[in-house]
């Protein structure tokens, strides 16, 4: 019963990503590419998990570790460098 | 693919979960492509991925951790990093919105019902 549990799941996450990319590509302001980046990390964070579980392999969640921290300072870094103009305060 | 048989109960828990957070995910994303406003769309994914994730990694641990090939130390870290860091980048998000457009600041909360006159129905939170 979980081969087609993680079936439905992947396929859910899958029609997540296709939106979450269409926000992506379609977003009035910056803003709503940097949140539809955000949500795009997470949702590959969680594919990446479930392809884990469904082949039974550790290898997946370091990968799924990495993507995740660095998926975050991504966000912040790009949320502070829309609204400043630059990341690190100079003065 | 040739699983070792999981008892029916971790299976039927483990099902649920990931059957949930990707409901989860999957409403959160339609949230993001269908709301109106910027504060309305950062309001639906940041909720509602993280508790895609969290389903997910439950039911990971739940098999990994029955299935007894190592200690799941991985899912723990993944969730805390999740659970912790997804608001503080919502937060950021917002802050840098309000930081970068003043005239697209939402009214304070006294005068919201001058703000609804105003507008119309165009300012209740449905599509």
């Amino acid at each position: 019963m979980i081969d087609h549990a993680l079936t439905l799941s992947l396929g859910m996450f899958c029609i997540a990503l296709l939106l979450t990319c269409w926000r992506l590509l379609a977003g009035p302001d910056v803003l709503d590419r940097v949140l539809a980046l955000d949500t795009l990390y997470v949702n590959a964070l969680a594919i990446v998990i479930l392809l884990g579980i469904r082949f039974r392999t550790q290898v997946y969640f370091e990968a799924a570790l990495v993507i995740a921290m660095l998926g975050f300072v991504g966000t912040v870094v790009t949320a502070r460098f829309v609204a400043r103009g630059d990341v690190i305060d100079h003065d | 693919m040739t699983h070792d048989a999981l008892p029916f109960a971790i299976d039927l828990v483990a099902s649920l979960l990931l059957v949930a957070g990707g409901g989860f995910a999957l409403v959160g994303a339609i949230g993001l492509a269908r709301l109106r406003d910027f504060y309305l769309r950062v309001h639906a994914p940041t909720k509602a991925s993280t508790l895609g994730v969290g389903g997910a990694l439950l039911a990971s641990m739940l098999v990994f951790g029955w299935t007894g090939q190592r200690l799941v130390i991985h899912e723990l870290l993944i969730t805390v990093f999740v659970f912790v860091t997804a608001p503080i980048a919502a937060h950021l998000l917002v802050k840098s919105a309000l930081e970068r457009d003043p005239a697209q600041r939402p009214p304070a909360p006294d005068r919201i019902a001058d703000h609804a006159e105003d507008s119309g129905a165009s300012h209740s939170p449905r599509m």
